[in-house]
């Protein structure tokens, strides 16, 4: 746990220098503790000091990255319990498993398909992480493992027996995967291969008792970069557990506990949508699921999106006129906020509507159309004032203004501030505006 | 030494809320659905247990929407042409609870009238005999004409009526009051107005037991975070003790998920989207099971392959 001011000024010098810009080591001590400074400012503090302090400096939930082909999987960091505290950082990987048992152009087909895989959400372009290889057939483990990394350059997960992601690591040319698992009877060995090809490595256990004692063994043979697997049951006692967890490592600083966390969804009949949804919400750092469909990728892959977005921050596009299908003189213009979702999915429409539209996003403090309203940030004020700024009256003869459906009420207001403009009240939802450019308009 | 698990200890509560009144109660349901009561975080069952399963309401309407998806219209095929039929259907596909969601103008295109609301409620309650939510088609004006109506026909039934919101609850307080019934009361999306609401709607006497709140949630991809922050810090402040936040909530992912255009639109869209039915309901199914895992007592559903899984997930979030 984060040290008090206090507790560090104990820990320096106490000569009150003012080498480190500051007047006194006190006031050194409690910007450290606002972590508005770094240690190394001080030229004196002793070398015990200086681990003591980094120590409790070091984060609560260690951070494990898996790399391949140039891209990052990172799980931990997080410091809060709730994305409101704060904000969640690391996003979950999502990753799809595939068997050895599975005849490998069966392997090189589903992966090649999940590395192609990529869809557009508000801007961005949203893809699969990466990809676990199980050896449920150990005699098989190498020649999928291969088939594997002829589909895709991503991360990897290994999952097996010692001897298995043995011989898998020796082809895995210096790669350094997550390795599944070490548990109570093989951690010597699994410990020995993470720590020969400086790979992180999960840790299988019972319970929080289990999974300690192993840590601490992993630990004490210089493995640092663990994954927990608190194992899966049922979706109440995963979420009692995660949470425990993550209670025990914030709360509790429970430094032996304090790495993120695997989770496999697979249920039937829908289930591991839901399994992987609990997961991306509570807590999880890696999340693997058995089957590659769009339709369970994409809606994960935007929960996910959503619940790390920083809750201080909403996405914003920069207010302006955007030109959608080349608008000339006579194009009409439409109105809407800053809110990103909002501007995606009124461009999106609009866009795919064919139609040429001036867009005019105003500058709604980064709400959606109603949010906005509601607080008093997008009103006919600011939205003459927008109309104004940003010129638009030059580039048109023609001048017509759609408001959205939501806004109905600020017509009467909306014409009085803009005279000379025919004011237009377009549909509520986005998915509508085609329909109403080509019938209304 | 073993480990400790961290427990919380709150002193404040969630409130209990029935749900329609059998005929020994005042009414004709056959069944009532007790909501709230929780002492703890969603589904924290080493602390203590949840007193009250979260439950799975169904959307129905008065008459077939021209609005929802065909998707909606093909699996409710015949049952939505009239509101008794489709909440029987909507029993059989395991709906806990009907909402009957009034619409602004009747199937020929004139406004609704009372009568013809009043027939629509007094045939759902013929038909099915779950606990019943009526919700007014959102027009103050016309809110106000039908549900006042509906509520003294059903005296006694423990309906709950909505949908109260700030610029508009009093009469419809005023009837279910009356009539003893109940009401729900929506804000958009943030702490302070619910609990001025809840003020506003508690001041006029009707008992606390007799209110929901529906704090409004965004769907997945549309603003999701925002209801879901907003519930998590609503039942963390009625567990730390604040009597305004202390409702049980009710909120409406399958008419959020349903507007969206992953689950409305089924052409023209990206290929990397997939499947339409099945995104559909994991686009439901994941909105309403992310809420429930904030606090969500009741979720109103459309579609009854979302209805199955969710309320799977329930059963299964109730084990530990």
């Amino acid at each position: 746990m984060a040290l008090s001011g206090i507790q560090i000024y104990k820990l320096l010098p106490k000569t009150n220098c003012k080498e480190c810009g500051f007047p006194t080591c006190l006031a050194f001590a409690m910007k450290l503790a606002a972590k508005q400074v770094e240690l190394s400012a001080c030229p004196y503090v002793s070398e015990e000091s200086k681990a003591e302090l980094a120590e409790s400096s070091a984060p609560p939930i260690r951070l494990v990255s898996i790399k391949a082909g140039g891209m990052e999987v990172k799980a931990g960091n997080e410091t809060v319990m709730f994305r409101h505290e704060k904000t969640f950082f690391n996003m979950p990987g999502l990753f799809l498993r595939v068997k050895s048992s599975m005849v490998v152009e069966a392997i090189q087909d589903v992966v090649s398909k999940a590395d192609a895989y990529r869809v557009n959400y508000v801007g961005m372009d949203l893809i699969v992480d990466g990809f676990a290889v199980e050896a449920d057939d150990e005699g098989r483990f190498t020649e999928a493992l291969k088939a594997v990394r002829s589909a895709t350059k991503r991360p990897l997960i290994l999952i097996g027996k010692e001897s298995a992601i043995k011989a898998g690591m020796e082809i895995l040319n210096g790669e350094n995967p997550l390795l599944y698992a070490a548990n109570g009877s093989n951690w010597e060995a699994m410990a020995e291969i993470a720590n020969k090809y400086s790979t992180s490595l999960v840790v299988t256990g019972e319970n929080f008792d289990d999974l300690e004692e192993l840590t601490g063994k992993l630990k004490a043979k210089g493995c640092e970069d663990i994954v927990l697997d608190l194992g899966s049951g049922r979706l109440g006692g995963n979420l009692s557990k995660s949470t425990q967890l993550r209670r025990l490592v914030l709360k509790k600083n429970q430094r032996s506990l304090g790495f993120p966390t695997i989770t496999f969804a697979n249920g039937v009949n829908g289930q591991d949508a839901i399994e992987a949804a609990q997961a991306i919400g509570k807590y999880s750092g890696f999340i693997v699921l058995d089957r590659f469909a769009p339709e369970l990728f994409y809606p994960l892959l935007v929960l996910r999106q959503n619940i790390y977005t920083d809750p201080q921050k909403p996405i914003q596009v920069q207010p302006g006129v955007y030109e959608i299908n080349s608008p000339d003189q006579d194009s009409p213009v439409l109105v809407t906020t800053n809110f990103s979702i909002t501007y995606f999915s009124v461009a999106n429409e609009v866009e795919g509507s064919g139609m040429p539209v001036w867009l005019l996003v105003t500058d709604a403090e980064g709400m959606s159309v109603l949010t906005a309203w509601a607080a008093g940030k997008f009103d006919s004020e600011r939205i003459a004032k927008s109309v104004k700024e940003f010129g638009i009256a030059d580039k048109i003869t023609k001048k017509r203004l759609v408001l959205p459906g939501h806004v109905a009420v600020l017509s009467g207001e909306v014409e009085e501030e803009l005279p000379g403009w025919e004011i237009r009240v377009g549909p509520r939802e986005a998915v509508d505006i085609p329909s109403f450019l080509k019938q209304v308009l | 030494m073993p480990i400790e698990i961290p427990k919380d200890k709150w002193p404040g509560a969630v409130r209990t809320v029935t749900l329609g009144a059998t005929p020994g109660e005042g009414g004709t349901r056959k069944s009532t659905v007790t909501v709230g009561g929780e002492t703890t975080l969603p589904f924290m069952q080493f602390e203590a247990p949840t007193p009250n399963k979260p439950v799975v309401a169904i959307e129905i309407k008065d008459h077939k929407p021209e609005d929802w998806s065909p998707l909606l219209a093909k699996i409710w095929g015949d049952a939505m042409s009239n509101p008794a039929d489709w909440s029987i259907a909507a029993e059989k596909a395991g709906a806990e609870i009907i909402v009957l969601a009034l619409s602004v103008n009747d199937e020929a295109g004139n406004q609704t009238t009372p009568e013809k609301a009043v027939t629509s409620v007094l045939s759902v309650l013929k038909a099915c005999g779950l606990p019943l939510i009526v919700f007014g088609p959102g027009q103050v004006d016309l809110d106000n004409e039908l549900l006042v109506p509906i509520s003294e026909a059903t005296k006694g039934e423990r309906i709950v009526l909505g949908i109260c919101e700030d610029k508009n609850y009093r009469t419809i307080v005023a009837t279910a009051m009356a009539n003893d019934h109940l009401v729900t009361a929506r804000t958009p999306m943030d702490v302070n107005l619910s609990k001025q609401l809840n003020i506003l709607i508690t001041d006029m006497g009707i008992p606390a037991n007799r209110v929901l709140m529906d704090p409004t949630t965004g769907a997945l991809g549309y603003g999701i975070e925002y209801g879901y922050s907003v519930m998590e810090r609503l039942r963390l402040a009625a567990l730390q003790g604040d009597a305004m936040t202390q409702l049980p909530m009710i909120v409406t992912p399958g008419f959020e998920a349903w507007k969206t255009k992953e689950a409305k639109v089924g052409e023209g869209v990206p290929a990397s989207w997939g499947d339409w039915e099945e995104r559909s309901i994991n686009w439901e199914t994941i909105t309403a099971i992310s809420l429930v895992q904030t606090g969500a007592d009741i979720v109103v559903l459309r579609h009854p392959e979302s209805v199955r899984r969710v309320k799977t997930a329930i059963n299964d979030l109730m084990m530990a």
